[in-house]
């Protein structure tokens, strides 16, 4: 050991003490995401506002819903980036043990047991995995030589999988997917090699017509069918996507105005203030709120990716990277899904429609990548 | 790749690595960010007008807004047909859901019948789309509670205030007012559905039939705006019903009253004519029935009640019931004799009680065994002399009856304002191949001529050709409307009068006034049993055999059922200097025009002198 190497070493565990407790005084709330996230949440709740039919007991509670977002994601942006390493495998554990409950002991919703209830909060488990599979799979990579090997795709699967099943025999599909899109970014950006891909891309061409035939029930082949033309069950399960993209389609450039929107006033758009809510801001502002609502979602993207760029390990950048892409999935699928372009999975517009556990979720999300960002302040 | 590659991490490639993923990554998500603008492009710009269009289609219904029908009135203003508004339950079936539950729920509530329900279904099948479909007309209080607290579940049902039809006088005016009904699946086929949009009943019979376009209206329009669950939220736009028009009537309801009562008890038929206008001034047809349960749907048991009730209440007397006119006739015959010559108001006959035709045995008997004696003209019309007219009727013809029976209104409708006028049959050599597959026979000619063999004709045509007789020989339709709206009904062109010399309509007045008046007069002891009057009248009794009487029989009625006794009929006007007024009676097995019809005819003159004493004013 050189000189120079033992003054930084005698430095470091000094500033390391220091860091450690200055830690949690600093804040590290990252203020340009942060306040994407409001402007965001604002424009939510004036949409909310009009789909639920002024209903300012819906305004009031999504309001604290968002506060408590919020303050989750403050605590979690506090959260040493080391602590999270360490832990990383304890919501994964704890979310796997849920799942098994909820798939024993859960109560249902529409013929699906995906709910828990802890006292007067019910949540679902699956929600807590959205998160801690990105978590311990980035944390594996992280301390692992990359690109990854084939042991170690092995095993990341293997854990991907589990989770993914018990949520699929819920069965919530969507959510699996999102599940497994999760752990398929942390795969991607870990560098996996080009024939993974394409051995899993032709496990999925070839497995579709298996799942068609053997695992998706009725109402998910229906979901399908309906995509490809919703005119054939216009009462049934075409219902929802002729009158979403009526609603969509009639609103035009500007749109009909603030409580205007008469597919959403006049209660042909059902969902519309949960995961349809899109539509109603699609009759009532048109055109352009919905370029500008991309807009502000492809900043926030951004703004997570930079941080992820930025971040100087890679548990860091897999995690923060891995979090801003399925953010964007979430847009893209609930976007697409409204207009007709995605079959309807249960999946909500982040951040606007009317819903506890989705805001709570992203907003702890959105904590842990400033938590990430912590680390290159702690850096710099 | 060098061995330290392999264990040592190497920041910069790994880093570099990352990059590129989130580079790829990255121009993915533009590409869906295209996708989802294209998507959105596509919707909001390129086809902003047609989901413009299904939107406003989703939200915006038409509904039809029933004019209210006409009202109909007598000559005076009292209301015959009137609307009242009532509470109809209907359901939309498009917002129902389940319309076997929701039948089945409405069911528990109110107590449907099968065939109500079936009815209903049958009418759900040929609405048009999302026109909502009557169920159940004039619920009661009850009722309407019942719906209101169940609403919630009861998701598409509909109860909205309707005008129906009522008829205050009820049986008085059934059979010449008719009355509206449910439309029903034949009409359903004919008629124009705009013209019918949101109206459920039509007119089923009678003057509600006849004037059916007119007394429609035009109907109105809403454009509501809905909620997806068919609530409305707001009225739009408004095009307002056009009622329909006011049928004003010749019809007297008091004097419609009076020839109601005078037929009570009995089966018969009174028309009273204003004979300076046409104009229909009482037409009575007893026993009679009231309407007013047709309009909202009649009960299969009551309906089941009146069809086979053995004195056929439904049945309209006055202008489908065709009876054998008997010596009714006997004026006009007279008249014809006089007018082609084959008698002169003194030429005379001796009549033994009976006639027989040239090379034969058969012996055509005269009402009054042992015969009339010596008798002529005046006398034969009156005592209803039969073997005077057989002498006279074969003398002249069946050609020449027919010809001046059919210019006198026999054998055709006359024309009046009704639906399904029965024509009658004035036989004629050229009618009774077509009719009877027979030859005309001598014999034939006999039993015309007193009115009876093949002949029948109409209480209403009894009315029309003694008016005919009583305005010497003007001819004119009879008529129900007087005025539509404000403007008046329109008259069927006149046909030529009948042209007769005036000595020989002033024969047949002094013959039928001495009907009434002469002491051998066959009504004058039934008319002077109802004391003096204060006009003169000429009238004709008429006895219509239902049941032949074999060669050497009697007729006797303790021997016949009551339904083969003989009609009774009279047909009679007033005054006789200068006539306003024309009636015919018929009472079925009233045995003698005498005893049973004639009074009914007095006392509907009578009161007809006594509300018009000095004309009906429209002359």
């Amino acid at each position: 050991m050189s000189k120079p190497d033992f003054d930084r070493h005698l430095r470091e565990p000094g500033a390391a003490v220091y860091g450690r407790r200055s830690h949690w005084l600093i804040p590290h709330v990252d203020p340009v995401l942060t306040l994407l996230l409001v402007i965001l949440m604002a424009a939510g709740l004036l949409v909310l506002y009009s789909a639920s039919g002024r209903d300012m007991g819906q305004i009031q509670r999504q309001m604290l819903f968002m506060g408590v977002g919020l303050a989750a994601m403050s605590f979690a942006a506090q959260i040493p980036p080391r602590i999270l390493l360490r832990w990383s495998w304890l919501p994964y554990v704890l979310g796997i043990l849920l799942l098994v409950g909820v798939d024993l002991f859960g109560s249902g919703a529409k013929g699906a047991q995906r709910w828990l209830a802890i006292g007067p909060v019910r949540f679902q488990p699956s929600e807590l995995l959205k998160i801690a599979v990105p978590l311990v799979l980035s944390a594996y990579f992280g301390s692992r030589l990359l690109p990854p090997r084939f042991k170690d795709v092995c095993l990341a699967v293997a854990v991907l999988l589990v989770p993914l099943l018990l949520v699929a025999i819920q069965p919530d599909l969507g959510t699996a997917i999102l599940i497994g899109a999760g752990g398929a970014f942390v795969l991607f950006l870990a560098g996996i090699g080009i024939r993974y891909l394409a051995v899993a891309l032709l496990g999925v061409l070839a497995g579709a017509p298996a799942m068609w035939l053997f695992a998706l029930h009725d109402y998910q082949k229906n979901r399908i069918l309906t995509l490809l033309d919703p005119q054939q069950d216009k009462l049934g399960t075409g219902w929802n996507i002729i009158q979403s993209t009526t609603a969509i389609g009639s609103g035009g450039l500007t749109g009909k105005g603030w409580f205007q929107g008469t597919q959403s006033q006049l209660d042909f758009l059902p969902e519309s203030h949960t995961d349809f809510i899109i539509a109603v801001l699609s009759e009532e502002f048109g055109f352009l709120a919905v370029l500008a609502l991309l807009a502000l979602y492809m900043l926030i993207v951004f703004r997570g990716l930079a941080i992820s760029l930025a971040a100087p390990s890679m548990f860091g950048r897999l995690l923060a990277g891995t979090i801003s892409l399925t953010f964007f999935l979430y847009v893209f699928v609930n976007i697409g899904m409204v207009a007709g372009l995605l079959p309807v999975v249960g999946v909500p517009l982040p951040m606007i429609s009317y819903g506890g556990t989705s805001v709570v979720t992203l907003s702890i999300g959105f904590g842990i990548l400033m938590a990430v960002r912590s680390e290159i302040d702690t850096r710099g | 790749m060098s061995p330290a590659d392999r264990f040592l991490r190497n920041h910069r490639n790994e880093h570099l690595l990352f990059v590129g993923r989130l580079g790829f990554a990255t121009a993915v998500m533009a590409l869906m960010v295209g996708a989802l603008v294209w998507r959105y492009f596509d919707l909001q710009i390129s086809r902003h007008g047609d989901f413009v269009t299904l939107a406003e289609r989703n939200r915006i219904h038409v509904r039809a807004i029933p004019p209210p029908r006409g009202l109909i009135f007598d000559r005076n203003g009292i209301l015959l047909a009137d609307n009242r508004p009532g509470f109809t339950l209907s359901i939309a079936v498009e917002r129902a859901g389940n319309l076997d539950a929701l039948l089945g729920a409405l069911d528990e509530l109110l107590d449907l019948g099968d065939s109500e329900i079936e009815r209903f279904r049958e009418l759900a099948a040929r609405r048009r789309p999302y026109e909502s479909v009557p169920l159940r007309y004039n619920l009661s209080e009850l009722e309407q509670s019942l719906l209101a607290v169940n609403e919630y579940r009861l998701d598409g049902v509909e109860i909205a205030a309707q005008l129906i039809r009522h008829y205050p006088l009820g049986e008085r005016f059934a059979h010449v007012l008719g009355y509206v009904g449910r439309i029903d699946e034949r009409e359903l086929k004919t008629l124009d559905p705009a013209a019918y949009s949101g109206i459920y009943l039509i007119g089923k019979t009678g003057l509600e039939r006849f004037y059916e376009r007119e007394l429609l209206g035009r109907p109105g329009a809403e454009y509501v705006e809905t909620n997806a669950r068919g609530r409305v939220m707001r009225v739009l736009d408004r095009v307002p019903p056009a009622a329909g028009a006011n049928l004003r009537l010749h019809l007297d309801a008091r004097l419609q009253e009076v020839a109601y009562q005078a037929l009570a008890g009995a089966r018969g038929a009174v028309v009273a004519i204003d004979t300076k206008t046409g104009g229909v001034l009482a037409m009575a047809s007893a026993p009679s029935f009231d309407p007013n349960p047709f309009v909202t749907g009649i009960s299969t048991a009551e309906y089941k009640a009146l069809i086979e009730s053995p004195d056929n209440p439904l049945f309209d007397r006055a202008v489908r019931g065709q009876y054998p006119p008997g010596s009714t006739v006997k004026p006009v015959f007279g008249l014809a004799a006089l007018d082609s010559g084959i008698a002169t108001p003194s030429f005379g006959i001796y009549d033994p009680g009976f006639f027989r035709l040239d090379n034969s045995t058969h012996k055509y008997r005269d009402w009054k065994r042992g015969g009339h004696g010596i008798v002529n003209l005046y006398d034969a019309i009156v005592q209803s002399c039969d073997v005077y007219f057989y002498t006279v009727g074969t003398r002249m013809g069946i050609d020449r009856l027919h010809r001046y029976a059919t210019a006198f209104g026999f054998g055709a409708p006359t024309g009046v304002d009704l639906p399904n006028e029965a024509a009658g049959i004035m036989p004629s050599r050229e009618w009774k191949p077509g009719a009877r597959g027979l030859a005309w026979y001598p014999g034939d000619t006999v039993n015309t001529s007193i009115g009876q063999g093949f002949m029948t004709a109409t209480p209403l045509q009894l009315a029309v050709a003694t008016s005919r007789i009583a305005m010497r020989g003007e001819v004119r339709a009879p008529r129900l409307g007087r005025t539509l709206g404000l403007s008046p009904v329109a008259n069927p062109p006149s046909a030529a009068p009948i042209r007769v010399a005036s000595e020989h309509w002033d024969e047949i007045f002094r013959g039928m006034r001495g009907v009434v008046e002469d002491r051998q007069g066959t009504a004058r002891s039934a008319i002077a049993a109802m004391g003096p009057a204060t006009y003169t009248m000429a009238g004709k009794t008429g006895t219509a055999q239902v049941v032949g009487v074999k060669q050497n029989a009697r007729y006797d009625p303790r021997r016949l059922t009551k339904t083969q006794l003989d009609h009774a009929l009279f047909i009679a006007f007033a005054p006789v200097e200068s006539p306003r007024i024309a009636v015919g009676v018929l009472v079925e097995n009233g045995e003698h025009g005498s005893s049973t019809a004639a009074p009914v005819a007095r006392r509907v003159i009578d009161a007809f002198m006594q509300f018009y004493p000095d004309g009906t004013g429209h002359e």
